[in-house]
């Protein structure tokens, strides 16, 4: 990979609230032009991550460069290139649209020319014609996500950060807005977007999985879900509450995930397998059919954190 | 600082102030709501305070001294009384907030030159209790005028005939309350709104989560609180122009001095409560934690500034805690420019004061402003 060719390159990053590791020791490569994900449950420290890679939080630890800059040193040079989503709404909801976006354009030092042609643009891009001069605080949740995107981009940012954009929208809103993220890494910006949806961290290039602060995970989806290959298995049974606490029991097994009339099960393929789960159903007479399934990023996350588990076990 | 950007955080702020209707109804309601209170309903030159007079005596002499207090308009006679006994359980009672006794003998007692009337006073109010002292100031036993220059040196008959000592009011000859007030109570609206609304301006944006966004733009600390500070500045001077015009046209309040430096002496007093409000606004948590220092300010402003009770008859150590507050000095420049009729650079230790406090509290509201949220 050529140097300028990485847009993000963190290493050892952390950041300490007392004595919470909120993130904890994380090694981060974005290359130019991906949709990177961060895949994590609440408090996993995926916003944490984010306000330290666009300099708002000092980290305790660590080295980070973004776009060839030193942070948070240079921090101040940084925000001209990157344009960032919080995960609350955070335009102002007593303006209009367009005052919205008159008044980060500004602040961004466009030209009042130039910004008044980029705000025609982004308002019709992004489906606020007519809308112009409605409240901020008046719309949709999905509107207003439209909203702070648009005005993240409004410089055209090289770098985007995007702190669970779409925790607040339906699932319509949800694709037209990934449609819009594709739109701009086609036009060479970066996205760093963090999520708990699986389904957008399956839309990601890479993806990196975050747990308690750890970064237990990165790939992309592909090789994140082959890594697990023979280690997912799909139990048809009717019993399906009976067959979940017999296989609790199997050493090996990670976990048994019920989903409508099957039991989705993932195991350590090295103390397990197929085999010994059929004969663990089979001891409790339970009528059920095992058949392998390919691994989802469902499965990885799960695989991942309880690798992390197992690791903090040992430990102490 | 970039003028673009300075630019565009005041027309923000103004859009906002705009649609803000409370805050509208604040600027210009607070003004006239205090001057018409502070101008009709709060005086404290008492009058009409209910009262009883016990006259035991009963002589023409007597009932001539009633008449003459009764006709300083400061008691109105409400109940009927025959004995100490009955006023004490009337003032008890709440029924009356002055009684007064005339005892038996009198006449006697003037001519013996003892106390000869007892003023009975509902001590739990001290306003009242300084009306009681008007009162003391009615001539007691004022004999027949030429009884008086037939024998001029009888000490006895008129102990307290003429205070030796007489007051001539300056600046404010009628003793009109309204006169002093208005002044300072440019200072005090002044205080009361400046200090609140900015405040709760940074504060408010963290709450909001607007802060977030703010500090992940290229707008700088300057940019973000100048841009705030101006458009409530704005607002000062008119307020100061609303209480100029209603203190004017409905309590004559006089502007001896220049209308410059009155505009010169407000502009500080807003900049300086502008900056302490900034600076609130970055330590507070919350817009209520703001609100709740705001207090903190308002309190001493009004009570130690020389507004309620005069800077002189404080305790030393209250008087060096005047001094650091702005609106102490603002009242000096206030009323030494419109009642006294000084220019504002006779003034200057007060105009050097307030510069400073303007200068250290910007400073240290932008440098405690980190563009970071840790």
């Amino acid at each position: 990979m050529a140097e300028n060719d990485i847009a993000i390159r963190a290493r050892g990053m952390s950041k300490h609230f007392g004595s919470l590791k909120a993130v904890d020791e994380v090694e981060l490569t974005v290359r130019r032009s991906q949709v990177y994900g961060f895949l994590g449950p609440n408090g996993s420290g995926k916003s944490t991550s984010i306000r330290m890679l666009c300099g708002l939080l000092t980290p305790t630890a660590g080295e980070i460069e973004v776009l060839g800059l030193r942070i948070p040193e240079q921090a101040e040079v940084l925000r001209q290139h990157i344009g960032y989503m919080t995960q609350q709404f955070s335009l102002f909801t007593d303006l209009t649209v367009r005052e919205n976006l008159e008044f980060l354009a500004a602040v961004q030092n466009m030209p009042a020319r130039k910004a008044s042609v980029r705000i025609d643009e982004l308002l019709s891009e992004y489906h606020f014609e007519g809308r112009a001069n409605q409240l901020a605080g008046t719309m949709s949740g999905g509107q207003k996500q439209r909203l702070a995107l648009a005005g993240a981009v409004i410089h055209k940012p090289e770098l985007l950060f995007l702190d669970e954009p779409t925790s607040a929208v339906d699932p319509e809103s949800r694709r037209d807005f990934w449609e819009k993220l594709f739109e701009l890494t086609d036009a060479g910006t970066t996205i760093l977007v963090s999520t708990h949806y699986m389904d957008e961290a399956e839309r990601c290039h890479r993806l990196a999985i975050l747990d308690r602060g750890r970064l237990v995970a990165d790939g992309s989806p592909g090789e994140l879900t082959d890594n697990l290959d023979g280690r997912t298995l799909l139990v048809e049974t009717d019993a399906q509450r009976n067959a979940k606490r017999a296989l609790s029991e199997v050493p090996g097994v990670i976990s048994a995930a019920q989903i409508g009339n099957s039991l989705r099960v993932l195991i350590d393929a090295q103390r397990a397998s197929q085999q010994s789960v059929e004969r663990a159903l089979v001891a409790q007479k339970l009528d059920a059919r095992v058949a392998p399934v390919s691994p989802s990023l469902e499965d990885v996350f799960v695989a991942a954190t309880h690798q992390q588990e197992a690791r903090k076990e040992a430990d102490t | 600082m970039n003028a673009r950007r300075l630019f565009a955080v005041l027309v923000k702020e103004f859009r906002q102030l705009r649609r803000d209707r409370m805050t509208l109804a604040m600027i210009v309601g607070i003004p006239i709501m205090q001057l018409v209170l502070f101008g009709y309903a709060i005086n404290l030159n008492l009058r009409h305070l209910p009262a009883a007079i016990a006259d035991q005596s009963g002589t023409s002499a007597s009932r001539q001294q009633v008449m003459d207090m009764l006709a300083t308009g400061v008691i109105d006679p409400v109940a009927q009384a025959e004995t100490p006994e009955q006023l004490m359980d009337m003032l008890r009672r709440g029924k009356i907030s002055v009684g007064i006794v005339i005892p038996y003998d009198y006449e006697r007692r003037l001519a013996n030159g003892q106390q000869a009337i007892q003023i009975l006073v509902d001590g739990s109010d001290t306003v009242v209790q300084s009306a009681a002292a008007q009162l003391a100031q009615v001539p007691i036993g004022e004999p027949p005028p030429e009884n008086n220059t037939n024998q001029p040196n009888r000490q006895s008959s008129v102990p307290q005939s003429q205070s030796p000592v007489s007051i001539v009011s300056f600046y404010n000859p009628q003793r009109v309350s309204a006169i002093n007030i208005v002044p300072g109570l440019i200072g005090i609206i002044l205080t009361m709104t400046m200090v609140m609304f900015t405040s709760v301006a940074i504060v408010r944006e963290r709450e909001r989560g607007n802060m977030e966004l703010l500090i992940a733009t290229p707008v700088s600390s300057a940019e973000l609180m100048i841009g705030k500070v101006l458009p409530y500045g704005m607002i000062g001077l008119i307020q100061t122009s609303l209480i100029l015009l209603l203190g004017t046209l409905l309590f004559s309040v006089p502007i001896r001095g220049s209308l410059l430096d009155v505009y010169i002496a407000a502009l500080l007093l807003i900049l300086a409560n502008l900056a302490m409000g900034l600076l609130i606004s970055t330590r507070a948590q919350s817009q209520f934690q703001a609100m709740q220092m705001t207090f903190f300010v308002f309190l001493p402003s009004i009570l130690l500034s020389g507004f309620m009770f005069p800077f002189d008859g404080m305790p030393k150590a209250a008087q060096w805690l005047a001094e650091i507050l702005p609106l102490t000095h603002f009242l000096r420049l206030i009323r030494g420019v419109m009642l006294r009729g000084a220019g504002i650079f006779e003034l200057w230790p007060d105009l050097l004061a307030l510069l400073a406090f303007i200068l250290l509290m910007m400073t240290l509201a932008i440098l405690r402003f980190r563009k970071r949220l840790d």
